[in-house]
């Protein structure tokens, strides 16, 4: 049944998307963290995707290649009064674009939708398939 | 049996080809954000058409599929290059309509609306090959 397998697909893909919502998710809390668990300020995560051939030449699922760190410079912010401010006055806050993010959930979140317009349309076909002959 | 396949052959063909084609669409909805990535979609017309010529040939007298190789060891590699199906329908590229910043080709508009329209035909193609199961059954029933 290669209907089925656009279950993998679909799902592949809403699971890869969510990631990235969690990811995102994370940067937005964190757009004001000063210190991370290391004690080093948060540098703002994203997900890298990737093809990957699932079930036959015809389909490709996707998969999170990995997560990478911005390696933009931390923002400095001029506050004397921050108990992390360093000798010239200056807190290292994260690099974190939150208008980028939040473009980043919208378009997460539509791709996540249509996964699921597809795996629904998906579904459909297969219980159509099993009224043949009726 | 060989005129009652024959007589389903067809829509038989048709479905599966559809199936295929939902496949691939799919992959390419899955992977509208994955950087670099190219749309792809069979041609349905043609691959019908040479995928009734394939079943054609194999259910001829001589039985001979010229196409297909036989694998011997375990060694051997499938034949199915990255660019044909499983059957060896050819898989095409989708010509872009707008450029992207990361290489990516699907248009999510073209995706889903050509999804949608395999989904109708596939649809179609059962309710076709119901009504040919129900007509067979009149027959012998009557």
């Amino acid at each position: 049944m290669s209907l089925s397998n656009i279950f993998n697909v679909a799902g592949s893909a809403m699971s890869a998307q969510s990631q990235r919502l969690n990811t995102t998710a994370s940067n937005i809390a964190n757009a004001d963290s000063a210190s991370g668990p290391d004690g080093q300020v948060y540098r703002a995560k994203q997900v890298v995707f990737s093809a990957v051939p699932m079930g036959g030449p015809e389909s490709s699922g996707v998969a999170v290649q990995q997560v990478v760190e911005d390696s933009s410079p931390p923002k400095m912010v001029y506050d004397p009064s921050h108990p992390m401010a360093d000798a010239n006055g200056y807190v290292a806050m994260p690099n974190v674009n939150v208008v980028e993010e939040m473009v980043n959930m919208i378009s997460a979140s539509r791709s996540y939708q249509s996964n699921v317009d597809t795996m629904n349309a998906a579904k459909t076909m297969l219980l159509k398939t099993l009224t043949i002959g009726q | 049996m060989g005129k009652l396949d024959d007589y389903l052959r067809v829509n038989e063909t048709a479905i599966n080809m559809r199936e295929r084609r939902a496949q691939v669409i799919a992959s390419n909805i899955a992977n509208a954000d994955t950087p670099n990535y190219k749309a792809r979609d069979i041609d349905f017309n043609s691959a019908l058409q040479s995928a009734l010529q394939r079943n054609d040939a194999s259910s001829g007298a001589s039985g001979a599929s010229a196409a297909t190789l036989t694998k011997t060891d375990p060694a051997h590699l499938d034949g199915n290059a990255d660019d044909t199906t499983a059957d060896g329908t050819p898989l095409l590229y989708r010509v872009p309509t707008q450029p992207s910043a990361d290489g990516n080709t699907v248009d999510m508009d073209v995706e889903r609306n050509q999804f949608a329209d395999n989904a109708v035909r596939f649809e179609a193609g059962l309710t076709f090959i119901s009504s040919q199961i129900k007509d067979m059954l009149s027959v012998i029933q009557n």
